[in-house]
């Protein structure tokens, strides 16, 4: 009977995920026909191919017989490519990192006039997208669907369809990531992918929120764990960013080029209200999420305060949709918008900080595992950074402190203690934990590998920051340097030459942050392909399993 | 409560909740965050209530303050430029034994020209105009155009190959690259130019070459840059008798621009700035190292050459 129900439903998913790619096939055809434009017609053909190999697979997956009735296992294979693709787009987006800081560094040698698409205004959104959305989403989907697993004790919902949310996510960020090389961007920062690609995502976001939410409803817990809240805030609100901010005009549906709905300031407020929360929902409440199962799991302590995770979570998520306008300073943004941006950002301190002190104080009565334990120091090191860069950006956020920030690198190197420590570190902390729980090895390969990720990591992250902070500091310092006429003291090409040597610095530290991840990529591959037996684990069996005992 | 399970280590009643072997305990919350919460809130209102804060109908709550940013900027630009203005019509009223004279306005033309050469000429021409391949520079006392303040100011004005109507305009032919000479007859023009240049002592020109170029030179050349090579600054041709050399002075780039016969654009600045910058900045630039004396009495700014309105609105000052 069971069995029955799940091949029925297998052959729906399978009817429904085919019907999206004919659909994807016919219209990347008629672009690629229609095409009004070179760049446009080389990424339908890249969508058309890419539909045509799913069909292939969709066509394998059915002769195979579908997936059967696997009630009493996890769905664990997606969550192992989500690990395999995270640390494939992690080493790709932090060299490109490294190859655009090298630009800035030394602006004639990285130069290839011949070759367009390596011009450092193409390479910057490839590096952004490729950390944020495909390190950081891989990441973010991976371990949500492991975590949402084991907190429910139920199987992933709608059996086939967490790879149609896998696999259209790596064609978003395919298309994505060719579409900046050719010269393709909506030009709005972190939301550069062009309309069809934008509308592609909104079909694969949604198919994952139902995914999530189908199996948080049947759930074998009572109580939804807090991860579980975070995971969840951070797809809805994410879904509402990606579609407001990219409401946008085509002028042909035969090429890329799209005019936004809004137009003015309205039109640069929209896009930071979008801004700042991919970095509040993001980057911030969905690797929340991890936090809170990957610390009190590694550290093997109860979470600190169940009441504090409430109190963060919603102060969190009701504050930080108004903070967008501080990116908008001393601009023409009406300044009392400038006000609640600013205010709203000085009250999300201490919400933000809550996740901190619980990420922290669970380690009480286990800080002794930080000598022993490197997967679990890079976590705690992960909310440290965290800690940090959410009391330095209300700090930036206040009008007088931003009059100096605003446009240097400082901001910059706010972002990146951000981006390199918090949403880093929690990744890789999360990766060397599932790598040896996913395939079934007691172990990581090496934990002195990990030592040496870990602390060249952590002097690259240093010397970022550190050099961005003198060099956006003096940087805003000359900008506003004036002689007793009134006159500028330092002119535009005299700040530049005085960064010199921090770009240098910077490109440096961002090269041991790479080195980190590749001795990381190995350390994971060793354990993954390991010799030595399965060690299974208490977790590895979900609700159904036990009962059908 | 007593069913509650306590943890051992801190005492603290859990939830009573697990989750794949994770538990929470249930820690009243900190003191020190909620207060210094409720500080920032408490701050944040009072913030509200001083300065423009929430959107109300079709405006907006003004703050007690009566803060605007718009209104500052505005009176801080406003005092600005009525603080410079004296100055300002003083330097571009003034001749240059006018300014010669006066120390005070000699200062603030340098200020001032320096300020709006850092950002709009030091890009091309480098700090203290030391010049870049096909930027001259400005620090010597050579001028293609003439290096007097009346001349330097000329040339900022209308520009080089800028488009204005009064733009110093020279075109030398692209000799290779448009088939005027032959790859043999533009070596020999070049051996030729080595031998009347300053450059023959290091480069050591063939003499039978140099020979024959001299005819071409003369047919094709000295038009422009004058028989012996001495240039025309009323045509805009440099000196070839001198070592300094725009596209530089290997043997190999002195071919390539008789190959390509290249020249740069300056935009032209009557537009862009007033006639009080126009002279600091000529003032600035005369002042590197290389200006000459005028060869007549500097024309009154005002009278004659008061700027055109820019076609999108009046020329000003910059305010740095």
């Amino acid at each position: 009977m069971a069995a029955d129900a799940r091949g029925h439903q297998d052959r729906i998913d399978a009817w429904a995920i085919g019907a999206i790619l004919v659909a994807g096939i016919y219209c990347s055809l008629w672009g690629a026909a229609n095409a009004t434009d070179s760049a446009f017609a080389i990424q339908m053909w890249t969508a058309l191919a890419a539909f045509l190999v799913g069909a292939v697979l969709l066509t394998g997956f059915i002769g195979r017989g579908g997936t059967g009735n696997q009630s009493t296992r996890y769905e664990n294979g997606v969550v192992k490519a989500g690990v395999v693709a995270s640390m494939f787009w992690g080493i790709a987006g932090f060299l490109v990192g490294v190859v655009i800081a090298a630009q800035l560094a030394f602006p004639n040698i990285f130069y290839f006039e011949e070759w367009g698409w390596t011009n450092f205004g193409r390479l910057r959104p490839l590096h952004t997208s490729a950390v944020i959305f495909a390190f950081g989403g891989n990441v973010l989907i991976a371990t949500s669907f492991y975590v949402v697993q084991r907190t429910c004790r139920a199987r992933l919902a709608g059996g086939l369809w967490p790879w149609f949310v896998f696999w259209g996510y790596q064609l978003f960020i395919v298309m994505a990531g060719t579409g900046y090389l050719l010269g393709i961007t909506e030009g709005r920062e972190y939301a550069e992918p062009p309309w069809y690609t934008d509308i592609w995502l909104t079909l694969v976001w949604v198919a994952y929120l139902l995914v999530f939410l189908g199996t948080i409803w049947k759930r074998q817990e009572k109580h939804i764990y807090v991860a579980n809240w975070f995971y969840l805030a951070f797809i809805v609100t994410v879904a509402m960013l990606h579609i407001v901010n990219n409401m946008a005009v085509p002028v042909s549906f035969s090429g890329w080029f799209s005019y936004s709905l809004f137009s003015g300031v309205q039109d640069a407020l929209t896009q930071w209200w979008y801004g700042h929360n991919a970095v509040g929902f993001f980057l911030t409440a969905g690797f929340l999420g991890i936090m809170y199962y990957f610390i009190p799991k590694q550290a093997d302590r109860p979470v600190y305060s169940y009441r504090l995770s409430i109190i963060h979570f919603w102060a969190l998520i009701f504050l930080y949709i108004w903070a967008g306008p501080h990116h908008l300073h001393y601009t023409a943004l009406p300044q009392w918008a400038q006000t609640l941006g600013a205010t709203f950002s000085i009250m999300l301190w201490m919400p933000s900080w809550g996740g901190m002190i619980n990420g922290l104080m669970t380690l009480s009565g286990a800080w002794d595992k930080l000598r022993t334990d490197p997967v679990l120091r890079m976590l705690v090191v992960s909310v440290a950074f965290y800690g940090m860069s959410t009391f330095e950006g209300p700090v930036m956020s206040i009008r007088a402190v931003n009059s100096l920030s605003h446009y240097t690198d400082w901001t910059i190197g706010h972002v990146h203690s951000g981006a390199l420590g918090w949403v880093g570190f929690v990744s890789f902390g999360a990766l060397y934990c599932l790598v040896p729980w996913l395939w079934k090895r007691k172990r990581l390969y090496s934990n002195a590998l990990v030592e040496w990720h870990f602390w060249l990591s952590t002097i690259g992250i240093v010397l970022y920051i550190t050099s961005m902070w003198v060099a956006g500091i003096m940087q805003g310092l000359m900008w506003r340097a004036y002689n007793e006429f009134g006159f500028l003291e330092y002119a535009f090409v005299e700040t530049v030459e005085a960064m010199h040597p921090y770009y240098i610095i910077r490109a440096l530290g961002g090269t041991l942050f790479l080195l980190g991840a590749i001795i990381m990529a190995y350390n994971l591959w060793r354990t993954a392909t390991s010799k030595e037996p399965a060690h299974t684990r208490a977790s590895d069996v979900p609700a159904a399993a036990v009962a059908a005992e | 409560m007593a069913d509650r399970e306590r943890d051992a280590v801190s005492g603290t009643e859990t939830t009573g909740h697990e989750w794949d072997g994770v538990k929470e305990l249930d820690t009243p919350l900190p003191r020190w965050w909620l207060y210094i919460f409720y500080a920032c809130i408490l701050a944040a209102i009072i913030y509200w209530v001083l300065m423009p804060a929430w959107p109300i109908g079709n405006g907006y709550t003004k703050g007690v303050l009566g803060f605007s940013d718009r209104n500052n900027v505005a009176a801080d630009v406003s005092n600005l430029r009525s603080a410079r203005a004296p100055m300002y019509e003083r330097l571009a009223a003034a001749s240059t034994a006018e300014i010669a004279a006066d120390p005070a306005l000699q200062e603030f033309a340098r200020a001032a020209g320096e300020s709006v050469f850092g950002d709009y000429c030091r890009t091309c021409h480098g700090a203290g105009g030391a010049g870049a391949p096909g930027y001259p520079v400005l620090a010597d006392d050579v001028w293609i155009w003439g290096g007097s303040l009346a001349d330097i100011e000329h040339t900022l004005r209308v520009g080089i190959r800028s488009g204005h109507p009064e733009a110093r305009n020279s075109m030398m032919p692209a000799f290779g690259r448009d088939g005027l000479l032959t790859p043999q007859q533009i070596g020999d023009v070049t051996e030729h130019v080595i031998s009347i240049s300053a450059a023959r002592t290091r480069l050591d020109p063939n003499s039978a070459a140099a020979t024959r170029g001299a005819i071409i030179y003369q047919e094709q050349c000295a038009a422009c840059h004058g028989p012996s090579g001495a240039g025309d600054r009323t045509l805009g041709a440099p000196s070839l008798n001198d070592d300094l050399w725009l596209y530089g002075g290997s043997r190999t780039e002195i071919r390539r621009q008789i190959e390509l016969g290249r020249g740069g654009v300056m935009p032209a600045w009557e537009s862009r700035f007033d006639a009080g910058t126009l002279r600091a900045l000529a003032y600035y630039v005369h002042e590197m190292g290389g200006g000459e004396p005028d060869a007549a009495p500097v024309p009154a700014t005002t009278e004659t050459i008061a700027p055109e309105p820019a076609q999108n609105g009046q020329a000003t000052a910059p305010l740095n």
